[in-house]
């Protein structure tokens, strides 16, 4: 069952005919994703080839729904015009709007945020600046490799891309039910408990792992949320202990601001609600596999 | 990127919040000429990043011309709390306060949206306020998209419960902060104090602002903000080099790709570090996704550039990228620092993982060259680089 993508899901790709939208289109139809179309006004009506694979470019996003029944849409148009399109993603009510694109001002995700809401959060989004979902031997959709891993029974939440990638690395033999990056950004769609609560619900999942790192509270938040509503062991991870003060590291969301945000008060609320917080990537996934061990 | 109060001071007036006439120097003697035309006294103020600058002597009154020169030459060169001023801004002097308050709009991150603060408790640190007298704080959710209208601007009044005869005029300071927020990208525009003087008018006497680096390819002017003469000389090569980088204290150098991976390889590194003489990290630096030879060579100099740095830990994920492309990239850039007659004397532990790690280790394998050593663990790298570095100690 997974959560949010499954082989059922019709993608399209809003940015496809770029060269970040051709390489990743071309990577996700090489892992089974049914890519149903791409989004271009200035190339309506033509198609492009991968390898033998013709997919159909649309004008809009409305139209392309209508004409392929797409319930997902995966952003990689540039940071400038990133707002329109995800504005135009939920105009569409398309189910799920997953936005790989970095860089992306705080004033334009708060913008489409606030949009989505007011149009009755038809459209959950994930993102910006994420590596996007993947559910092994199923579909995947945006940037994460398709090849790490296999199908298996753990689930997995992350703010960061590559740590996702270590993590689905390091517990590669168990597989995973869904693999989600929600992005490093001050502001981002979906949350660590949009997706806790989805794999709680998950019959497929076992054991969830989520990885946090330094800035704002979304951790200390999903401490409390485990602390009330998840009955499945999490294991958690948080990255940035290091990181001094009023120093942005690399995520524009990653900054400890005086006394908030370190990396420590995460591990502490974790902790504190019952999850098993790893030192390492490595540790925390032997964590993992004792918990699935029994 | 935090602005100088006299920057704040500059994006007010730009959009109509009232401030008091200010300019910023230098050099001491420019201080004569602005006391001059300001009528002959003046508040000579330390532009410096960080709070309680007043305490440490970096604000004084001029009753005269000379009096601000030697103020401004008293306050150049300062250190306030490891910031050395490098900047004074001569303002006019304050007319008599009779209240101080407090407003800011900012980012709210849990909630997703942005948030104000407003209290008729000002000229303190509002955390401060908010801890012993939280109903003396009013914080008020905004929309993203309806911002502050007249309207919301009465509502904030209220909430913080402002006095009837500056309601009006705090309403539309708050109308034309919220346009500063706006339309500079800003994170953060707070006003404090927001005072009241004698004569009834209020006026924003002094703020910060924080504006959003991502927004900067729709504000050029950005550009002329940033604050070259704080930024460490390995910062400044960096950003010339668009790699993201930060200096840190210890001594080992740190090479990854995605900033959550690098953020864990430092953590990892300290640990290590505890059993080889607490040696730590000595940056923070991510080369992203798809780096080619260039964008290694580039890293790998800045990073055998600190004088700091014993040893390098260059820690890849293969996702996209291929190792064996990582793996070239690092061959070829110490082929390029040498070419460039650079000496590299610094050993490198080199972690490959992922995408074609096995053929990524074969080639360093191959390259056989007698300063970099493979270890094919994140945590067994991290042992070794620390060993590396406490050995060259």
């Amino acid at each position: 069952m997974a959560i949010w993508l499954n082989k059922d899901s019709k993608v399209i790709v809003q940015g496809m005919t770029g060269a970040t939208g051709m390489k990743h289109t071309k990577l996700m139809l090489g892992d089974g994703t049914d890519v149903v179309g791409g989004v271009n006004p200035r190339k309506a009506g033509q198609s492009v080839d991968f390898d033998g694979t013709e997919v159909p470019v649309f004008g809009t996003v409305k139209e392309a729904i209508e004409k392929t029944g797409a319930n997902v849409s995966v952003i990689f148009v540039p940071e400038k015009f990133t707002k329109d399109a995800v504005v135009e993603a939920i105009d569409a009510e398309i189910p799920l709007a997953v936005v790989i694109t970095e860089g992306i001002a705080v004033h334009d995700s708060a913008a489409f945020w606030a949009y989505a809401g007011k149009k009755g959060n038809k459209t959950r989004i994930i993102g910006p600046n994420c590596p996007g979902i993947i559910t092994p031997g199923q579909s995947n959709v945006g940037i994460i490799p398709g090849d790490i891993t296999k199908p298996g029974r753990i689930g997995l939440v992350s703010k960061s891309g590559t740590l996702t990638y270590q993590m689905m690395y390091e517990l590669r033999d168990i597989g995973f039910s869904t693999a989600v990056g929600i992005g490093g950004d001050p502001i981002i769609g979906t949350t660590h408990i949009d997706a806790l609560a989805a794999f709680e619900a998950d019959p497929e999942t076992d054991l969830i792992v989520m990885i946090g790192e330094i800035g704002g509270d979304a951790e200390e938040r999903a401490a409390d949320f485990i602390k009330a509503n998840v009955t499945k062991p999490v294991v958690g991870y948080v990255a940035g202990f290091t990181a001094p003060e009023g120093k942005t590291m690399g995520h524009a969301g990653a900054i400890v601001s005086g006394s908030s945000g370190t990396a420590q008060a995460k591990k502490e609320a974790l902790e504190a609600a019952g999850v098993k917080v790893g030192k390492t990537p490595t540790e925390t996934a032997k964590l993992a596999r004792e918990i699935l061990a029994g | 990127m935090d602005l100088f109060e006299y920057q704040a001071r500059d994006l007010f007036a730009k959009h109509d919040v009232p401030v008091l006439a200010g300019e910023v120097i230098d050099t001491p003697e420019a201080a004569r000429e602005i006391t001059e035309r300001l009528g002959g006294k003046s508040v000579v103020k330390a532009q410096v990043k960080v709070g309680g600058r007043g305490k440490a002597g970096g604000v004084k009154l001029a009753a005269s011309a000379d009096e601000a020169v030697a103020r401004a030459t008293d306050i150049l060169g300062m250190d306030i709390k490891g910031h050395t001023v490098h900047k004074v801004m001569i303002a006019e002097t304050a007319p008599e306060i009779v209240e101080e308050y407090y407003v800011s709009f900012l980012l709210d991150r849990a909630n997703r949206t942005f948030l104000s603060i407003a209290s008729v408790e000002g000229g303190v640190e509002i955390e401060e306020v908010a801890a012993t007298r939280p109903e003396a704080v009013a914080k008020t959710p905004i929309d993203a998209i309806d911002g502050v209208t007249p309207e919301k601007a009465r509502e904030i009044v209220e909430a913080a419960k402002f006095p009837a005869e500056v309601a009006d005029k705090v309403a539309d300071i708050l109308v034309k902060l919220w346009d500063t927020f706006i339309k500079e990208d800003a994170l953060l525009v707070e006003v404090n104090p927001l005072a009241k003087v004698a004569s009834g008018d209020v006026i924003a006497l002094d703020g910060k602002v924080s504006l959003d680096d991502n927004a900067e390819f729709r504000h050029p002017d950005f550009e002329a903000l940033h604050d070259k003469a704080a930024a460490n000389p390995l910062e400044a090569a960096a950003k010339e080099k668009n790699l993201n980088y930060v200096k840190l204290d210890g001594e080992v150098g740190i090479i990854g790709n995605g900033a959550g991976l690098v953020m864990s390889t430092l953590d990892v590194v300290a640990y290590a570090g505890e059993k080889h003489g607490n040696v730590k990290p000595a940056n923070f630096l991510d080369i992203g996704g798809g780096a080619s030879a260039q964008v290694m060579a580039n890293g790998l100099e800045i990073i055998l550039g600190d004088p700091d740095v014993r040893s390098v830990f260059v820690n890849v994920f293969g996702g996209i990228t291929a190792c064996d492309e990582v793996a070239n990239g690092i061959v070829q850039a110490l082929k390029l620092l040498e070419d460039r007659g650079e000496k590299v004397e610094k050993p490198l532990v080199v972690r490959l993982d992922g995408n074609n790690a096995e053929l990524g280790r074969k080639i360093l394998t191959d390259a056989n060259h007698p300063l970099v050593q493979r270890v094919d663990t994140m945590d067994g790298a991290a042992d070794k680089a620390a060993e590396l570095a406490h050995a060259a100690k």
